[in-house]
């Protein structure tokens, strides 16, 4: 188990030449709770107070170590890089309110068990944990720290039944859940007209719970599955031996009357195999091809400039979904340090459940939390692997709260029950 | 080119033709940073044509322009680098040492310091423009924005889009002498004449807060609600007042309109259609037109204010972003 701890020092001086004001439309008690804080510096030079400390835990796992020739191998960093540049944010402000911010890091090697983890650092009184591990896993640290008053930030986990029968009271999700990524895709498929799609599904466990997904999605929004097929060729783009099965895969795309194939591959094995292979000319999109997701480092729009220029100066490479989403998952934590002026992990989890939480997160919208489940509301990007093509939701979907929620699962249709 | 609706269009085209002949004699020049064209579109503000269209640096955005109205003063952002343009000539000057990605500067009322916001490095940088000497440079929250320069020139205020604050800068010290929360990604601060209302547009917050500078606490906080528009697509940006503080206009981004208050009671009186994603404003001197940048319609949108109506849209430069008037 590897572990590393961030911790920013704040330069005392700014601390006490930065008073912050009361703010008005906070609850008395938290209003009152600065006065000391807000007294001119220079009337009590003494009293610099120690800053309230912020504690963040971060779970991940290593990354097996990519194939030589891995194009676009998993960086070592991925998720943690995100949450780190979301400290130095974090920390900037917390100059300014008394707050400082600390983040550990917990990498697991394969055989070690995220239950451990998590006890270890709720042990050390870090209970606000950012979690970038699959859904099973992230029920086991749900488990492991049940008792012990943490929160936690799912931002690898995009299973649906985490936001259904398996949702928790203390677990936020940031990572979009399939039917998310789905809604988006096939609203701009819909946008589009290109109503005829060709499902091509993995043999995965993940990859039959995307394409279900993606059937509820093109019935929600009205497209057609007319051809439904298992990729039954191996995993061809990891084992780049394509010669013997070549002919029968492009025979398997042949005659089926579609505008796009659909590929659900979260593995990425075979769905790079398919542009251009195919019989017929036909556009690809799901998994591989055009995509949906939370960033893309093609990105510029709505200042996403600025968090892609610093991102890439201080990680020294271009920023990924899951460091996009461990960032808004320690952003999401420091902007309710801010407004509540609180490091009590369920003071600041009773504050992202109320309409008063929205960040700023260079989507153009607000996001915000769903009650229902607690998933992250946000737009998704509709990109190709070097492009913006789209945003969703798409121009045209309406819902009587937020655009934002034709993408997932409603309020009615929520199986969650959060306990 | 226009997106007015038809059956408006020719009542204004008739208001504008008035508006023209009645204000012949005031000509001011309005200068128009493109930050994708890498330009600057220069309009008369007698004819409402574009003069002259003039290469800068790379991602011109805020743009301002001495009191003496002897030189105008462009944050070419990509080349990191204030520009100083001669608005006779229309020539680059010179570069002045702005730090690294200015977007958005404040000049002292007297002409000098200029307060410039770099967004990367997380600071202020104060710069003196006559020696071209960075006087300062102050640690403020992460992507500083707004910045604004109290009428007694005794207080800076910049806002900062990630920390969500407004920071209250001595000018004699140049340092921070207070903090005030507000609402999401703040993006522009502007006092009024008085100096005793300051203005703080939230973007993704969506509302505008009103800050009394010295208690340092919110008055109130503007809400916009326009009918078949969004919550999400109202994004408060540049906000104008009038000197007498009577009136404000507030720019609202992908609303496409800017709202126009009643400065003294806080409410909304109407919402002007205009170009797509309005960001920043600017009053001619005399206060009967404005001028509103849209990013995304390519235009510039001019409005008379005295009637409150929007009288003619004007084709620029890719992406305008600033505007500024000449003082004479």
């Amino acid at each position: 188990m590897l572990t590393r701890v961030v911790r920013l020092l704040l330069p005392a001086a700014l601390l006490a030449a930065a008073p912050l004001c009361p703010i008005p439309g906070l609850r008395p008690a938290q209003a009152q709770q600065p006065a000391d804080a807000a007294a001119p510096a220079e009337a009590n030079p003494t009293a610099e107070a120690k800053p309230l400390e912020i504690r963040i835990g971060l779970i991940t796992r290593a990354v097996p170590p990519p194939p030589l020739y891995d194009l676009l191998a998993v960086p070592e960093d991925e998720a943690v890089a995100g949450a780190e540049l979301a400290l130095k944010d974090n920390s900037t402000t917390g100059r300014f309110t008394g707050q400082s911010f600390a983040l550990e890091t917990t990498t697991l090697a394969e055989d070690e068990d995220p239950a451990d983890a998590a006890r270890a650092l709720a042990a050390k009184g870090t209970r606000l944990l950012i979690v970038n591990l699959p859904g099973a896993e992230l029920l086991k640290v749900a488990d492991a720290v049940k008792d012990k008053g943490a929160v936690i930030f799912n931002v690898g986990a995009p299973d649906d039944a985490l936001r259904a029968q398996d949702c928790r009271a203390d677990v936020f999700h940031v990572a979009p859940s399939r039917a998310m990524l789905t809604d988006a895709l096939v609203q701009f498929l819909a946008s589009k007209r290109w109503s005829k799609l060709f499902l091509i599904t993995g043999p995965q466990p993940a990859d039959a719970l995307y394409a279900e997904a993606l059937r509820r999605s093109a019935k929600k929004f009205g497209l057609k599955i007319v051809a439904d097929k298992p990729w039954t060729f191996g995993p061809l783009g990891r084992e780049r031996s394509d010669s013997i099965t070549r002919s029968d895969a492009l025979v398997f795309s042949r005659g089926v009357d579609a505008d796009v194939i659909v590929v659900a591959d979260e593995a990425n094995d075979f769905g790079n195999y398919i542009p251009f292979r195919t019989f017929e000319p036909r556009l690809v999109t799901g998994t591989q091809g055009l995509t949906a997701s939370t960033w893309h480092p093609a990105q510029d729009a709505w200042g996403s400039a600025q968090l892609q220029s610093r991102f890439l100066r201080s990680a020294s490479r271009t920023m990924r979904p899951a460091d996009y989403q461990a960032w808004v998952a320690a952003r999401m934590i420091g902007e309710a340090a801010t407004r509540t002026r609180s490091a009590d992990p369920a003071t600041l989890a009773a504050f992202l459940r109320t309409p008063d939480f929205s960040l700023a997160a260079f989507k153009g919208v607000p996001v915000s939390i769903r009650p229902w489940d607690q998933q992250l509301r946000q737009p998704l990007l509709i990109a190709q692997p070097l492009g913006i093509v789209s945003v969703a939701p798409e121009e045209g979907f309406l819902h009587q709260r937020t655009p934002l929620d034709t993408l997932g699962t409603d309020q009615g249709e929520s199986r969650c029950r959060l306990k | 080119m226009t997106y007015l609706r038809p059956r408006r269009l020719a009542g204004l085209l008739a208001g504008a033709a008035a508006l023209l002949a009645a204000d012949a004699a005031s000509a001011y020049t309005v200068y128009v940073s493109n930050e994708k064209g890498n330009s600057i579109s220069v309009i008369d503000s007698a004819t409402l044509e574009v003069k002259q269209t003039v290469k800068v640096g790379r991602r011109p955005r805020g743009i301002t322009m001495s009191p003496d109205g002897k030189a105008v003063y462009v944050c070419a952002s990509d080349d990191h680098a204030v520009q100083v343009i001669d608005p006779t000539t229309l020539k680059v000057l010179r570069k002045l040492k702005s730090g690294p990605d200015p977007e958005l500067f404040a000049l002292h009322p007297t002409g000098n310091p200029l307060y410039i916001a770099n967004e990367d490095d997380n600071q202020v940088t104060v710069l003196d423009v006559e020696a071209n000497k960075v006087i300062a440079q102050v640690p403020v929250g992460t992507e500083p924005e707004g910045m604004a320069v109290s009428p007694d020139g005794g207080t800076l205020v910049a806002t900062s889009e990630t920390t969500n604050m407004a920071h209250f800068i001595e000018t004699r010290t140049n340092k921070i002498i207070g903090n005030v929360l507000v609402d999401a990604r703040p993006r522009f601060a502007e006092f009024s004449a008085d100096g005793k209302r300051l203005w703080v547009s939230a973007e993704v917050g969506g509302t505008v807060a009103v800050i009394d500078p010295q208690t340092r606490q919110i008055i109130r906080k503007i809400d916009f609600k326009i009918p078949g528009v969004s919550r999400e697509s109202i994004q408060p940006v540049g906000v104008r007042l009038t000197r007498d503080g009577k009136r404000a206009f507030v720019a609202l981004g992908p609303a496409n309109r800017v709202a126009v208050v009643n400065a003294e009671t806080f409410e909304v009186e109407k919402y002007l259609l205009v170009g797509q994603r309005v960001w920043q404003l600017a009053l001619t001197p005399d206060e009967k037109l404005l001028f509103t940048t849209n990013g995304n319609s390519n235009d510039v949108s001019v409005i008379d204010v005295p009637e409150l109506k929007v009288v003619k849209s004007i084709k620029v430069g890719s992406a305008p972003w600033g505007v500024v008037v000449s003082p004479q």
